[in-house]
């Protein structure tokens, strides 16, 4: 008797995995993005918000496994002296990771029982305000199942960068859910690596109260058969201060989302990004969304894709300034270089303001290497390939100065560099 | 206007950007209404009104199976939501879909048969229809040679032509010019090969409802080479209660030859809103250029937000030419409710496209206007300005598309959209969708003055402007450049928007 093939269902999948396992403190979070998923449904090429990139490949049965990639290849950062926190498969690893006592930080795992824990009160809370007015389900779905996830809650000065570094073994899939919570004027830096999984569902909450900071880099690399869709939420307080960058570069589909709140009065939140694609199968698209909800706050986004051999770039940004949000100074600029006649960008840079004292602006373009400032640094003796990577650059570093630690800039460059240099003509 | 009086202006807004707001945002003007005897189709809209209208018009038999397509298809669609308006819902089964004056029951022949209630309406609104009254009231009595200032007038009065000026001369000219009811009879073959072959029945909600029940509109015929002697206008009033207007333009700008098209609008003040929804279809062909102006003052509610026209409009030229060249110019300060985006799809290579657009919008107005360049031409270039402006309670939102396809090779496209709020409960948003799919092309998106041509800035800077002045300078100039593009019997009342600085702009 055959079998009928049922199609693979996200939704029940997970309400499966939420009945079956008892994940103790955060049970009820989960049970609670279990029903908004339910309503919300799972999203499809039909929904505005997901008009240029297909998640039909992020909704799929799982997947086959894939090579592994090791700690080396992952680790990008491994020159500087970081806090490693290793997830191998989508699980935390004690044995390559640092030891995670240190001061003035408490970090632990999502998958750890027990009933109270400080991230109670904060897990999926920002996940859950993002749902309006747009729904992201994909998040939802990642606070319902998440497998595992640094919680870390900065309570002082912390002198080494905290590092996120995942690496994959055995497993096609990996969800996991960090949540991170800064404490009055007390800092942090915080790095993401690595490949994690084929297919990479990741959720980052960052509370940051007054005063509080948070640099965070991101490289997402190596890995050319990368699925991921992440999502960083963030909610800002007053005189805090937000930076996060990402350098993309190859996959297959990538899609980052921002959602940001500047809530408290004079804060800064700024993110960048720089991509470099390869090849008809590359897809990576930006997703930001920031409300401005504060007076005098100032927001800022760049985001710079360098795409060839028909790779497809994707913008996706929103401010949004509230009523009352006076005083808001919002800059928003997203470009494009296509190396090449197929590769293609698509953007929707949007503004929505209520409040008439602001400054918004946002630009956007996209064209080819300039010719004559090509043959400018020709005529100057350097060779066309040196001079095209040299504009390369120059176009990707508006995203790059961005980053604030100079050593850490330094490897992204270098990164970006060999890159361009693995592809030369 | 004391919902204006109170709000306090910051600083940069400067007090006649604010006064020329509030002039043209003020008290409307063309609010009465012509006591005339009027005749209605039965309210509510299903086949049997679609034939009537299709028979009133006396159309042939395959326009009426055309209407009933689109009807049968409207039928099966749903209303769109996605634009950042909100109204209530509409009862399409709740208004009349035609309505003419009694008199008119008889098409006249000649303008002098038209009911005189008729003429002294469009008279009133500054439109004289009887010829010899627009040479003597436009022209100097003696002086011939300055016939291209005159303008041809197709007057649309609800839902039919009260007549046409100046056919004689166009006939001569070669130029048709005249109401679509009439065209369809006329002239079926022209109509049947670019009606719809712009805006498809199966468009949008709107336009697929203007398919079915569209009533009037005008027909334009430019022949190869010619360029039109005169501007060609229409005029359209609303003046029945309950009556939603669909009309039709169709504009065919054959090889080589040039017109410009203009376009007002006015309704009665009501305390209940009424729905306009018009397809503008534009043909370019081969070296052909074609200017359409729009001077929109529909009814736009009174100031707690009653009444007004819901303007849902669908607008596009397809230049289907090399070198063919398309031109909107919109000023939009009426309707309570405006979506609309007209648009240009730039087939022939080398064409062009250009959207130059003023919404203001004040108390509980609501605009969500905007244009779509699509590039599929070589070397085609487009350029939008758009100045959004927000007072009262309004929403204004700018919504683009420019799309440059994968053999677009080498195109241009330039985007400046500014919006400027007065009042700190208004809104202005700008969804801007930037697709392209060749690196050949060059797309720019920019809303800050600072992206002004730097050759012109170093060039006012060293005559020693600060650089807000330089810039404003520029900026002030092109836009007047706009304005004084459009024809005379609208600059006088864009005028007055010129007044209206960048300053305190926002992107």
């Amino acid at each position: 008797m055959a079998i009928k093939q049922q199609k693979f269902d996200p939704i029940e999948d997970a309400t499966f995995q939420v009945a079956n396992k008892n994940r103790g403190w955060s049970q009820k979070a989960r049970e609670g993005a279990l029903k908004r998923l339910s309503t919300m449904g799972m999203p499809s090429r039909r929904d505005e918000y997901w008009k240029y990139t297909n998640p039909t490949e992020l909704l799929t049965e799982k997947l086959s496994v894939s090579p592994v990639v090791g700690l080396e290849d992952a680790n990008i950062f491994s020159e500087l002296d970081a806090l490693k926190i290793v997830f191998c498969d989508g699980v935390f690893n004690p044995d390559l990771s640092d030891d995670l006592a240190a001061e003035n930080i408490i970090i632990s795992r999502l998958e750890e029982n027990g009933d109270l824990h400080w991230a109670k009160n904060y897990y999926g809370l920002l996940e859950e305000k993002a749902q309006r007015p747009v729904s992201r389900s994909l998040a939802a779905l990642n606070t319902a199942i998440a497998s595992d996830g640094a919680l870390i809650h900065v309570k002082g000065k912390v002198e080494k960068p905290i590092q996120i570094l995942g690496i994959r073994n055995n497993t096609a899939e990996a969800i996991l859910h960090h949540v991170i919570k800064v404490e009055k004027d007390c800092s942090i830096t915080l790095l993401e690596s690595g490949p994690f999984a084929k297919r990479l569902n990741s959720v980052m909450e960052v509370f940051l109260d007054e005063g509080a900071s948070l640099e965070h880099i991101r490289a997402q690399g190596r890995d050319h058969d990368r699925l991921a869709v992440t999502h960083v939420f963030a909610d800002i307080k007053e005189n805090a201060k937000f930076k996060s960058f990402t350098l993309s570069a190859n996959g297959m589909l990538t899609r980052n989302e921002c959602v940001l709140t500047l809530s408290g009065d004079e804060c800064a939140a700024h993110v960048a990004g720089a991509s470099v694609g390869d090849g008809k199968s590359f897809h990576h698209d930006d997703t930001v969304f920031i409300t401005h909800d504060a007076v005098a706050c100032e927001s800022r986004q760049v985001f710079k894709k360098v795409l060839r051999n028909g790779a497809t770039g994707v913008f996706q940004g929103k401010i949004l300034v509230k009523e009352g949000a006076q005083k808001t100074d919002g800059y928003q600029i997203s470009q494009s270089l296509l190396l090449d006649e197929d590769s293609q960008f698509l953007a929707k840079p949007e503004l929505e303001i209520y409040a008439d004292d602001v400054a918004c602006s946002h630009g956007s373009t996209s064209g080819a290497i300039d010719e004559e400032a090509l043959f400018y640094l020709c005529s100057r003796g350097i060779s066309k390939n040196d001079a095209a990577d040299m504009l390369t650059l120059a176009f990707l570093a508006e995203a790059v100065e961005e980053i604030e630690n100079d050593k850490i800039a330094d490897i992204i460059v270098e990164k970006i560099s060999a890159w361009l240099s693995r592809r030369r003509n | 206007m004391a919902s204006f009086e109170s709000i306090e202006v910051k600083d940069g807004v400067d007090q006649e950007t604010v006064d020329a707001v509030r002039e043209v945002g003020g008290a409307y003007k063309y609010g009465w209404e012509t006591d005339i005897e009027m005749e209605y189709a039965p309210k509510g809209l299903n086949t049997d009104i679609v034939k009537l209208i299709s028979d009133k018009n006396e159309e042939p038999e395959w326009m009426t199976e055309w209407r009933l397509k689109a009807f049968n298809r409207w039928e099966k669609i749903k209303e769109p939501k996605w634009s950042m308006v909100q109204y209530p819902e509409i009862d399409f089964q709740d208004q009349y879909y035609y309505a003419r004056p009694k008199s008119m029951a008889e098409k006249p022949k000649s303008l002098d048969e038209v009911d005189p209630k008729l003429l002294a309406t469009y008279d009133k609104l500054g439109i004289p229809l009887k010829e010899q009254m627009l040479l003597a009231g436009v022209e100097t009595a003696d002086n011939g040679e300055q016939g291209e200032r005159k303008v041809a007038v197709d007057a649309v009065f609800d839902s039919v032509s009260v007549g046409t000026t100046f056919q004689k001369e166009l006939k001569s000219a070669g130029v048709i010019f005249c109401s679509i009811s009439e065209a369809i009879k006329e002239h079926p073959e022209l109509v049947k090969k670019y009606l719809g072959s712009v805006v498809p029945v199966t468009d949008n909600y709107y336009a697929t409802l203007n398919s079915a029940v569209f009533s009037d509109g005008s027909f334009v015929y430019v022949p190869p080479g010619v360029r039109c002697p005169m501007e060609l206008s229409t005029y359209f009033r609303i003046n029945a209660e309950n009556t939603g207007q669909f009309e039709r333009t169709l504009i065919i700008a054959d090889k080589g030859s040039y017109v410009s098209y203009l376009e007002g609008c006015t309704a009665p003040k009501r305390d209940t809103a009424q729905l306009h929804a018009a397809v503008v279809e534009i043909v370019v062909e081969e070296d052909a250029e074609v200017k359409y102006s729009t001077v929109q003052n529909w009814f736009p509610g009174d100031e707690d937000g009653n009444g007004g026209i819901y303007n849902f409009v669908t607008k596009r030229a397809d230049c289907r030419g090399d070198r063919s060249k398309v031109m909107w110019t919109q000023v939009e300060t009426g309707s309570a409710v405006t979506w609309k985006y007209p648009s240009c799809i730039l087939r022939g290579d080398d064409s062009q496209g250009e959207f130059y657009s003023i919404a203001i919008t004040n108390n509980h107005q609501q605009a969500d206007t905007g244009t779509k360049m699509v590039h599929l031409g070589k070397n085609t270039k487009s350029r939008i300005v758009s100045k959004g402006i927000s007072a009262g309670f309004a929403q204004n939102t700018y919504r683009g598309l420019v799309s440059m396809h994968p053999k677009a090779k080498d195109s241009r496209n330039y985007t400046q959209c500014d919006s400027l709020l007065i009042g700190d409960k208004c809104g202005a948003h700008t969804v801007p969708y930037i697709e392209v799919k060749n690196n050949s092309s060059r797309v720019e998106h920019e809303a800050t003055t600072s992206k002004v041509d730097d050759d012109q800035l170093f060039y006012c800077r060293q005559r020693g402007m600060d650089e807000e002045e330089a810039v404003a300078l520029v900026v002030n100039g092109f836009c007047k450049d706009v304005l004084q593009a459009l024809p005379m019997e609208f600059a006088m009342e864009a005028q007055q928007l010129v007044a209206i600085s960048l300053e305190g702009s926002v992107g």
